[in-house]
């Protein structure tokens, strides 16, 4: 303590007390952030044997260290692929979730490292296992004669409570999260209501018609391109962003009016 | 000039020769209003009310209070054919079909939010500077009541247009008026018309929101600055500002022309938001459904701390005898709600008891100079900052990646933690400031000057704190120094306000709450004359008066750099500021 | 009082010379020093009416008493220049408000792109019209009026002695004249007449709604009524929900825009591998590891319907309690303290999906009498 005592005037005392402040939050968020479990997964379709037979040599050399060579999982490490079908092996891959970097809550969409007829390729290899749901067609995925406001109710009455209103995604338990559907592809989301891929529920097509998955898909691509009447949209997510803007923006600007306004001027301030 | 006569002469005195009104308004013009910009913040607050009058009016031409269901076939393609409330579609009306309704709309939120916003600001400088104490009591009361309404009248009018972010708020409240003992069955059906959602919450919320509530602020905010004018506004320390006087410009035409810019800037404030900012997109959140909820959930901020509370408790309830305490729910819901409001109610009262401190108070504290006070402020501050930030853990917790349970645990032990810090904190970085100012008051100002004193050792020359800064530095002076009331008097018998278990809690807390760092005024600068007396030396820097005033040099401070400085002079306390000789009026006053 | 003497001396000579209003009169000699120096003359808080002989210097008027404030700034060259930039703002903030006007009438609304048009010419012509004011405004008061510190003296709050003795005295002379006091008869009738009146607006009060009863112990649920998807209003076999990991929100039959039903009814179902499901949960109510719970968050009441599929955990979006699926959605996080309440389902003739019954205890949030 007096150790301290004696140098608490130190020029350098304020900076050291900055920084190692600094250091705290840092080592504190640390060690909150990003814990997690280990990754699932899931995978889809396709036609021929030449195409599977490329599946499984990309399977391979990209999978089977996780899923193991028969796409069978490991235990705590990675899901088993048997039956999962094409569709969910082409969201995992297409949206460059799979292949994973390492374990994680939730693995989150980065960039591809598999092209798509590579993708094709290892959903046909995976479907070729045991089946499961097909890649949908582009038709199947199509939003003409969609719906908009059918999907809007279906959205808020299936999805809106993970990936919010407009799908700016939002928080789940143990660092999973729902992911915003800022860039999803149609067939993206076709094939997650589909396969349900991580947390996700599924739903299947008896649950949420075809018909229905293209209202919904309707609803997320038309809203998250839709035009914000209001001004910048402050990231879509209500009250919290509005409540930053207040304080940080309308009260600020006030403040420094305010400290125009009364700030001395002319020779007033002049001494005696 | 004739014009400004016909003006005075002609309608001037064709209205006082009904109203007797020229003294009064004569008075009234030259009445005096000191400036310091925090003493700006309340009229943010008016003057969004006053935005939020004129949009809500306008809004409400459209705008129809009824859950009566319809089915939308308008502007907005996106829920085209969808059932919603007549509350809902007319919002949306007011949005899409009525020109300029939805800059209306946004401008009535933003406003709405900086009212609180501003309301806030303006308490917090109130409470930190000290501007409660007597006289002003009254008006702090009238200022907390406002700030209750204003919360209620802010959840009630974003509750109106029906939406599903506005509707889960509604479920919310009956959940936490359903939890209240007793009677929160009761008062859910009374309040909702029956079971939720009914058809009666949106008609009855819109009636308050736009006649009851808006009249009782009307009338408050009219108390509240009829009781400033009257009391006349404190001011902040500084040269010969003292609690028998007020310094300043008069409102005619200074304070006049300031405030009027000062409600333009307001308006501009919130109309630059609503052309540019985004607010409350109803249509985007879809009508409201018992049904369906969204993540991310937010109320607005200022409800935003209640909703952390109700976040960071624990599941505790309790069922005996038939019936159920929802500890989970109400005491979240309602406790730190009214700690809040009563201690913020109470503490003026509770401080003038603790201090003894009777006496009139005009001239404000620097938040320093109360470190008790101030801690405690902070305290309550990083309270609800806490509850505010849990609140908005899921988003948080989705943005800064960390898992949605650990900001929740985190914030249950900080809830209770953070304030204690912060009260710590505060209170050490309040002394460490006033040490500051005993140094600055002892040794002066570093000039970066270095002398050799004739013996080889080298100094660095300050010069004495400027007279506003020392009349700054001392202004704490006036502070409660009444005697502490455990003491005793000459026989030994202890003060009668210490008696008693009362009395000693008393006493120990008046020992918390006048800590501060003793404060010796006066000399130590240069050697020049000690005590409060006049005895500065001033520099006579031209000020254009053509009055040679005080003309002796510090000793240790060489001229120039000393007259860098304006008004660098040491005259201090509240002797005459007027040195001898000046034509002042002042002397003559007195006879 | 020295306005006297102000007033009728110099008719229509200057604004207002020599008015002294009460707070000039007890001017504090410490304080009157402070007066400005930036303009030529120092004025004070202005001296009582006899100082004018003494200060009336050259001013406009020389007979006048001294001015308080200035006529004009110290520095006339740069209040043309502030006058220029004020004007400038003014002329600024008059086309902004002509443009606002303009864009009402040609800009039209009814779509969402057209809205987006409309609202930022508004508010950009307000914004401008508002800031151009703003700033000509305080540019004006900080540059052109000339720069003024006056000093008002407090006088202290309390009134006089004199006045409050001669107050009590009134008080109490029209307390005796109204024989309040002296008649207590008057005095209490008088009280007792009030009383009702004071009551009575509470009890009007009363039909505000009707009471609880048992209403929130029952929801529209009872045996047989189908369970249909929200939305789609479909009713649901068994078969059509087979996938693992599924789940779905489900209303009663019938009720689908009944918001005051569906407020309590509202309900989940999740499928679930048979094996997954354990104590507490009532296996009897299940069907093929479909399992139903309500929907309504026993916390405050919102929709729970988070849930995934992975951990099988129902999270609240508003508080974040978390309900357990396989395990009778038992609390494991969160401010809620109780499991959601399970409904009895089975399949009818057709195979569908309906209730058994009721739900067996109150949904939704605690209450008083839920016990």
């Amino acid at each position: 303590m007096r150790w301290i005592t004696a140098r608490r005037r130190h020029p350098a005392a304020g900076y050291a007390v900055v920084l190692l402040m600094l250091v705290a939050i840092g080592m504190g968020y640390a060690a909150v952030t990003g814990t997690g479990s280990p990754a699932s997964a899931s995978a889809p379709a396709g036609t021929s044997q030449r195409q599977i037979a490329d599946g499984q040599s990309l399977f391979n050399k990209n999978c089977s260290s996780c899923h193991g060579l028969e796409a069978q999982g490991v235990s705590n490490i990675a899901p088993g692929l048997i039956g999962v079908g094409a569709a969910a092996v082409d969201f995992q891959v297409s949206t460059g979730r799979m292949p994973a970097k390492g374990p994680a809550a939730e693995n989150g969409r980065k960039p591809v490292s598999l092209n798509a007829a590579q993708t094709h390729a290892i959903a046909a290899y995976i479907a070729s296992l045991a089946g499961g749901p097909a890649i949908p067609a582009p038709a199947q995925v199509s939003t003409s004669g969609a719906s908009v406001a059918v999907g809007q109710q279906l959205f808020i009455a299936n999805c809106a409570q993970c990936h919010n209103f407009v799908g700016a995604g939002g928080a789940l338990t143990n660092g999973k999260y729902a992911p915003a559907l800022t860039q999803a592809t149609p067939t993206q989301i076709y094939e997650a209501m589909l396969t349900g891929p991580e947390a996700m529920p599924v739903f299947n097509d008896t649950t949420i018609t075809p018909q229905n998955k293209r209202d919904i898909i309707a609803y997320v691509t038309q809203t998250r391109s839709s035009t914000n009447p209001g001004g910048f949209s402050l990231g879509r997510i209500g009250p919290v962003t509005e409540g930053l803007v207040a304080f940080l923006g309308l009260l600020f600007f006030m403040v420094l009016a305010a400290m125009w306004i009364t700030a001395k001027h002319g020779k007033t301030e002049a001494h005696e | 000039m004739s014009m400004t006569t016909k003006l005075v002469d002609g309608t001037g005195g064709w209205l006082d020769d009904r109203f007797r009104g020229a003294k009064g308004f004569r008075t009234a013009f030259r009445k005096i209003f000191p400036d310091h910009w925090t003493f700006l913040l309340g009229e943010i607050a008016l003057y969004s009310f006053i935005i939020l009058l004129l949009t809500g009016t306008f809004l409400t031409f459209w705008f129809q209070p009824s859950m009566t269901g319809v089915v939308y076939h308008g502007s907005y393609k996106a829920l085209d054919g969808v059932r919603m409330s007549q509350a809902y579609a007319s919002t949306l009306g007011i949005s899409f079909d009525v020109r300029g309704g939805l800059l209306m709309r946004q401008i009535h939120h933003w406003a709405a939010d900086l009212f609180l916003a501003a309301i806030l600001a303006h308490m917090l400088r109130i409470f930190f500077t000290g501007a409660y104490r007597k006289p002003r009591e009254v008006n702090w009361l009238i200022g907390i009541t406002m700030l209750t309404l204003g919360l209620l009248e802010g959840l009630f009018g974003y509750s109106l247009p029906d939406d599903l972010l506005s509707g889960a708020g509604l479920r919310i409240l009956e959940g936490v008026i359903q939890s209240i003992p007793v009677v929160g069955t009761y008062l859910a059906f009374f309040l909702f018309g029956g079971a939720f959602p009914g058809h009666d919450i949106i008609p009855r919320l819109y009636i308050l929101h736009v006649l009851l509530i808006p009249g009782l602020l009307l009338a408050l905010i009219t108390a509240h600055l009829f009781i400033m004018w009257h009391q006349k506004h404190t001011q902040m320390p500084g040269k010969g500002r003292t609690d028998q006087n007020v310094i300043g410009a008069p409102f005619y035409p200074y304070f006049m022309a300031k405030t009027g810019a000062f409600f333009f800037f307001t308006f501009a404030a919130v109309a630059l938001a609503s052309t540019f900012a985004q607010i409350n997109p109803v249509w985007l959140y879809g009508p409201y459904t018992p049904v369906a909820m969204s993540a991310g959930s937010q109320p607005d901020f200022y409800m935003g701390w209640l909703e952390g509370a109700l976040r960071v408790m624990v599941p505790w309830e309790w069922n005996v005898f038939g019936h159920t305490f929802s500890f989970n729910v109400f005491i979240p819901g309602l406790l730190p709600l009214g700690a809040i409001f009563t201690g913020l109610a109470l503490w003026p009262f509770l401080e003038a008891w603790i201090t003894g401190d009777k006496r009139e108070h005009h001239v404000n504290d620097r938040p320093r100079n109360a470190p008790t006070r101030t801690a405690i402020g902070l305290a309550g501050i990083t309270f609800v900052g806490v509850l505010l930030l849990e609140g908005a853990n899921d988003l948080i917790a989705e943005h800064l990646d960390i898992s949605l349970y650990t900001t929740t645990r985190i914030a249950q032990v900080a809830v209770f933690a953070a304030p204690v810090i912060a009260y710590i904190v505060t209170k050490r970085i309040c002394l460490g400031l006033q040490r500051k100012d005993q140094h600055l008051l002892e040794h002066g100002v570093e000039t970066g000057i270095i002398r050799q004193l004739p013996s080889g050792e080298f100094i660095e020359v300050t010069r004495p704190v400027s007279e506003n800064a020392h009349a700054v530095l001392t202004s704490r002076s006036q502070l409660p120094t009444l005697p502490s009331p455990d003491s005793a008097d000459e026989n030994g018998i202890p003060a009668p306000a210490s008696r008693g278990a009362l009395g000693k809690v008393r006493a120990r807390l008046h020992t918390v709450l006048t800590e501060s760092v003793e404060l010796t005024t006066g000399n130590g600068h240069g050697g020049a004359g000690g005590g409060n007396g006049h005895g500065g030396n001033g520099h006579g820097q031209a000020s254009g008066d053509g009055e040679p005033a005080h003309a002796a040099v510090p000793t240790g401070g060489p001229r120039g750099a000393a007259s860098g400085d304006a008004g660098t002079s040491s005259s201090s306390g509240s002797a005459a500021h007027d040195g001898p000789g000046h034509d002042g009026p002042g002397e003559q006053a007195d006879s | 009082m020295s306005e006297t003497n102000g007033h009728g001396e110099l008719p229509g000579d200057g604004p207002r010379p020599g008015t002294h209003g009460e707070p000039a009169e007890q001017g504090y000699p410490a304080a009157a020093a402070e007066a400005p120096a930036g303009p030529r003359r120092v004025i004070g808080t202005p001296p009582p009416a006899q100082a004018r002989t003494l200060l009336g210097r050259d001013g406009p008027t020389a007979q006048a008493a001294p001015r308080e404030l200035p006529a004009d700034p110290s520095d006339l060259g740069k209040a043309k220049i502030a006058e220029r930039i004020a004007a400038t703002c003014f002329i600024i903030a008059t086309l902004a408000g002509i443009g606002f006007i303009a864009a009402y009438i040609g800009l039209p609304v009814h779509s969402v792109d057209a809205v987006l048009r409309s609202n930022l010419a508004l508010g950009t012509a307000l914004s401008l019209a508002m800031l151009g004011l703003a700033f000509g405004a305080t540019i004006w008061v900080r540059n052109l009026m000339p720069a003024v510190e006056l000093t008002e003296p407090r006088k202290p709050l309390a009134s006089a002695p004199a006045d409050r003795a001669a107050f009590a005295e009134t008080f109490e002379e029209g307390t005796d004249a109204s024989q309040f006091v002296k008649r207590p008869l008057l005095r209490r009738t008088l009280i007792a007449a009030t009383l009702p009146l004071v009551v009575a607006p509470v009890v009007l009060l009363r039909d505000m709604g009707p009471l609880p009863g048992t209403s929130l112990r029952h929801t529209v649920w009872r045996k047989g009524l189908r369970l249909i998807e929200d939305v789609s209003n479909m009713p649901i076999r068994p078969s059509d929900f087979s996938s693992p990991g599924g789940m779905i929100t489900v209303i009663p039959e019938g009720y689908a825009t009944d918001d005051d039903a569906l407020a309590k009814a509202a309900t989940i179902i999740i499928k679930l591998r048979p094996e997954e499901l354990q104590h507490p949960t009532v296996l009897n109510w299940t069907v093929d590891g479909i399992v139903a719970y309500s929907k309504i968050c026993t916390h405050v009441g919102c929709p729970v319907s988070l849930y995934e599929q992975t951990t099988h955990h129902i999270l609240c979006p508003c508080h974040q309690s978390t309900f357990d699926a396989p395990r009778g959605a038992q609390v494991i996080f969160g401010p809620a303290a109780r499991p959601l309440p399970q409904l009895p389902i089975t399949t009818d003739a057709d195979g569908y999906l309906v209730a058994q019954s009721d739900f067996h205890e109150p949904v939704g949030p605690s209450f008083w009498e839920r016990g």
